[in-house]
């Protein structure tokens, strides 16, 4: 129940001072430890402009964070979020769970195509070409189908 | 340009099919047509994160809605996942709600 991975991220106001970014992960961090949580991660993405204008704001300062902890604490701290100021969004994500998905949907694609390349003696190159061959000379990402492909 | 590849002796041939038929027939016709790949299927991303804003806004239309499936040929389980990553895009001002 309470090993659950979270993400936070909140967005602070843009001329928030680099005191103000440090208070504000203390306080975030004193909520955390009171209610049994570990940080596991903080990623500050620093300025940023927003998509559209929030209030009176054009920028953001965005952190994020990953969190580990129970439900109980997330909602406390979302609570306690949603008072701050100078706080212009904020959002939490459960992570955990759509992770172990794609994880098993990776390690499954591996097996799978690692049989496949067995059964038919194909070197492990090209996995996805039965399809006509198309110019796909932009096509960047055949250095995934190298790492899986040791044998 | 759909309309210069489609001839009479279609409809013709056809005779007194059924009025629904005939559309689908006609919407099957014309043009070739380059067949559509779900982009995650083919790249293979299990999971569609929300602060991925590149990946994102290339199924942002200019107007800030979310590209329809029939035309980015995106498949239903990923353009689920695609939706809920943008939705989540938008709340952080990553992605614009509606932009004109």
């Amino acid at each position: 129940m309470s090993a659950r991975t979270y993400e936070l991220i909140y967005i602070l106001v843009p001329d928030a001072t680099e005191q103000a970014v440090a208070e504000m992960q203390t306080q975030v961090e004193g909520i955390v430890q009171r209610l049994g949580g570990t940080i596991d991660k903080t990623d500050p993405w620093g300025r940023r402009k927003l998509a559209y204008e929030i209030g009176k704001h054009k920028e953001g300062f965005y952190v994020l964070q990953v969190i580990q902890g129970s439900g109980e604490l997330m909602k406390e701290l979302d609570r306690r979020l949603k008072v701050t100021d100078g706080l212009i969004r904020h959002l939490i994500v459960r992570i955990d769970e759509r992770q172990a998905v794609a994880e098993r949907a990776r390690t499954k694609r591996q097996e799978e195509s690692r049989r496949r390349r067995v059964a038919r003696g194909l070197p492990p190159e090209r996995q996805p070409g039965e399809g006509p061959q198309r110019d796909n000379d932009d096509d960047g990402d055949v250095s995934y189908d190298g790492m899986d492909g040791e044998v | 340009m759909a309309f210069g590849g489609r001839k009479p002796s279609g409809p013709a041939g056809k005779g007194k099919g059924a009025a629904a038929g005939d559309k689908q027939a006609g919407q099957r016709r014309g043009l070739f047509r380059r067949r559509k790949v779900c982009k995650f299927c083919a790249e293979r991303i299990d999971d569609i994160n929300y602060k991925d804003v590149k990946l994102l806004s290339g199924f942002v239309p200019e107007r800030g809605k979310v590209l329809p499936r029939r035309i980015s040929g995106t498949c239903a389980k990923h353009q689920r996942g695609l939706r809920v990553a943008i939705l989540r895009a938008r709340q952080l001002a990553l992605l614009p709600y509606a932009s004109d």
